[in-house]
């Protein structure tokens, strides 16, 4: 082997080696979710440690479902993030479409509120808007955490951006074979914005199903609660019981987990879009 | 006529967006100035006239400024962002340099550092409430094996705050590790063929090449985490609630235990209106690099 080619072994050798390095780092604490799931009560706080369970058991799983309605949380977690979802990309393109391409008196000016409201953090608006879903009796309801998604300022700035690239050609096009205004939308415009709308879909899905502080807020019925909301309570009642909770954190993450596998490239898309984080 | 009928075509469209705006932003922002200014406590019905009873001013914002309390907290996020911003860069600047190699099998490592991105605050902080368990836990089992003997972490005055920090950069470092590998792809390959001739070697092509072109992406991962440090709010309150006595109380959950515990709402308002202030500053800076950076792409 000559020396440069050896140079570039060991720079390979280096790279794998820091890679795991940080893999190491990254998944420990998700190993030790596992295993924390697997063991009973009392294996819990045995020491010398038990880094791989001696009596690896499934009871965690089925105690923290018989305590808290899991599967419940799981259905209403689905059901407020897909709401949330489709109302987020349906507000938002109407709203980008009317913007870009009806060009109705004072467009760029309506652009321009969406834009300033950008600026505005949600902490703000949180002990008003809180007043207002009491004063309209919604708190406790699902639509307290949905509602809020017909506004999005930053879902139509993106959309407004992709739709801003798509030719007057295509609209003219169709207009002149008698489409409607719907169709234009529908049938034109929205198929030439899939992909940021797929972008747009995942993001917001990750939001939703992640949220914490606002649904804190609006749900206190057991029955009402999202997963994080169910996690979050369970660690209030059971805070000492890791095995159930970390069962419950590995169930949390199962589905955004295989989202993310199926919709890879539109993370990666949605990421480089202006900082949407987890 | 065709300004008046492109109007009406456009009022459907534009209803529930603009609707949902009034409602959620706009309203809000109203509402928010007007009970920052008085000391509603959150239960009374609110009217117009116990608003006007409870007026107080600008009595909440001087008690805030003017309260110990209030710079500890911003104390407490300053020292976050120091302990925070270095690490996480650092990180992910590993991330992102070993994620632009061209290797094998590198798409499973890829993968796996976005998993900490992907998992909610919730659960992430419960994780990591374990992993930092005192007796329990693997870090301190890990220093164990070592001779060190860990602190007590999430209930220690001290080391509350860098615990946060941990889990922080463990969570963030695949998400800024994302943007900058994006950074990295944007280089052109030929100056590092160019200094390869001229016989630089790797540490000096990563300092003179590959930093200084990395500056505009860096730029503003600082500022993200910047403006991100000041609504810290998730891994606080489930991991310390803000404890032990106070060492890791953070403005957003001020807001949240004045506005929802103690039901201080006008208190919690003027919180969430410096907090503005001080995000504001830092968005404005933000746009003055971006403006920067996007002219430097191009």
């Amino acid at each position: 082997m000559n020396h440069s080619k050896w140079k570039k072994t060991a720079g390979a050798a280096g790279s794998y080696l820091t890679a795991v390095l940080i893999g190491v780092v990254v998944i420990i604490p998700f190993l030790w979710m596992l295993s924390t799931s697997l063991k009973s009560k009392g294996a819990l706080m045995q020491i010398p440690v038990q880094w791989i369970p001696e009596e690896p058991t499934l009871n965690s799983y089925r105690t923290v479902f018989s305590r808290f309605p899991l599967l419940k949380a799981i259905g209403n977690s689905f059901f407020i993030t897909v709401s949330y979802t489709v109302i987020t990309i349906l507000s938002s393109s109407m709203a980008a479409f009317a913007i870009t391409k009806i060009r109705f008196p004072f467009a760029e000016g309506v652009f321009k509120l969406y834009l300033a409201s950008m600026m505005i953090p949600t902490q703000v608006t949180l002990i008003p808007l809180f007043v207002i879903m009491n004063r309209l009796g919604l708190i406790d309801t699902y639509p307290s955490v949905i509602l809020p998604s017909v506004f999005r300022a930053f879902a139509v700035f993106m959309l407004v951006q992709q739709m801003r690239s798509i030719p007057d050609d295509f609209m003219e096009a169709a207009r002149m074979d008698g489409a409607g205004i719907l169709r234009i939308y529908g049938q034109i415009i929205m198929p030439l914005t899939g992909s940021a709308v797929a972008t747009l879909t995942v993001t917001t899905f990750m939001e939703s199903w992640n949220d914490y502080l606002w649904p804190l807020l609006m749900l206190s019925d057991k029955n009402k609660m999202t997963l994080t909301l169910a996690l979050n309570s369970l660690n209030g009642q059971y805070g000492t019981e890791y095995n159930l909770l970390m069962a419950g954190s590995l169930i949390s993450m199962i589905p955004i987990i295989v989202i993310y596998a199926c919709a890879q490239k539109y993370f990666k898309a949605g990421l480089m879009s202006g900082g949407v984080k987890g | 006529m065709k300004k008046k009928k492109s109007l009406i075509q456009a009022v459907p469209f534009m209803l529930p967006s603009m609707l949902g705006m009034v409602i959620f932003s706009f309203l809000p922002i109203v509402i928010s100035i007007v009970i920052s200014l008085t000391d509603w406590n959150g239960l009374d019905k609110l009217n117009g006239e116990t608003l006007g009873n409870s007026m107080v001013g600008l009595e909440n914002y001087v008690r805030i400024l003017q309260s110990e309390e209030f710079w500890a907290v911003l104390w407490h996020t300053v020292y976050y962002i120091i302990l925070y911003i270095p690490l996480v860069l650092v990180m992910s600047l590993l991330v992102a340099s070993i994620l632009n190699r061209t290797m094998r099998g590198i798409t499973v490592f890829r993968v796996l550092y976005y998993i900490p991105v992907l998992t909610s605050w919730v659960a992430a902080s419960l994780i990591w409430k374990w992993v930092l368990s005192p007796q329990y836990g693997v870090i301190n089992q890990l220093l164990g094996y070592i001779g060190i003997t860990g602190p007590d972490w999430l209930t220690d005055k001290v080391w509350a705050m860098p615990a946060v920090v941990l889990a922080s950069v463990w969570k963030d470092m695949g998400f800024y590790g994302l943007f900058l590998l994006s950074g990295l792809k944007a280089i052109d390959v030929g100056y590092y063929e160019a200094s390869r001739v001229d016989g630089a070697g790797r540490v000096r092509q990563f300092f003179s090449i590959t930093l200084p072109l990395l500056t505009p992406s860096l730029f503003f991962c600082v500022i993200m985490a910047l403006i991100n440090a000041f609504q810290l709010f998730p891994q606080i309150q489930i991991m310390t609630e803000g404890g032990p006595n106070g060492a890791t109380q953070v403005m957003v959950e001020r807001i949240y235990t004045y506005g929802f515990k103690y039901f201080k709402m006008g208190y919690a308002a003027a919180y969430s209106w410096i907090l503005f202030v001080i995000i504001f500053v830092l968005t404005l800076i933000q746009m003055k690099l971006q403006k920067r950076w996007v002219h430097y792409e191009s």
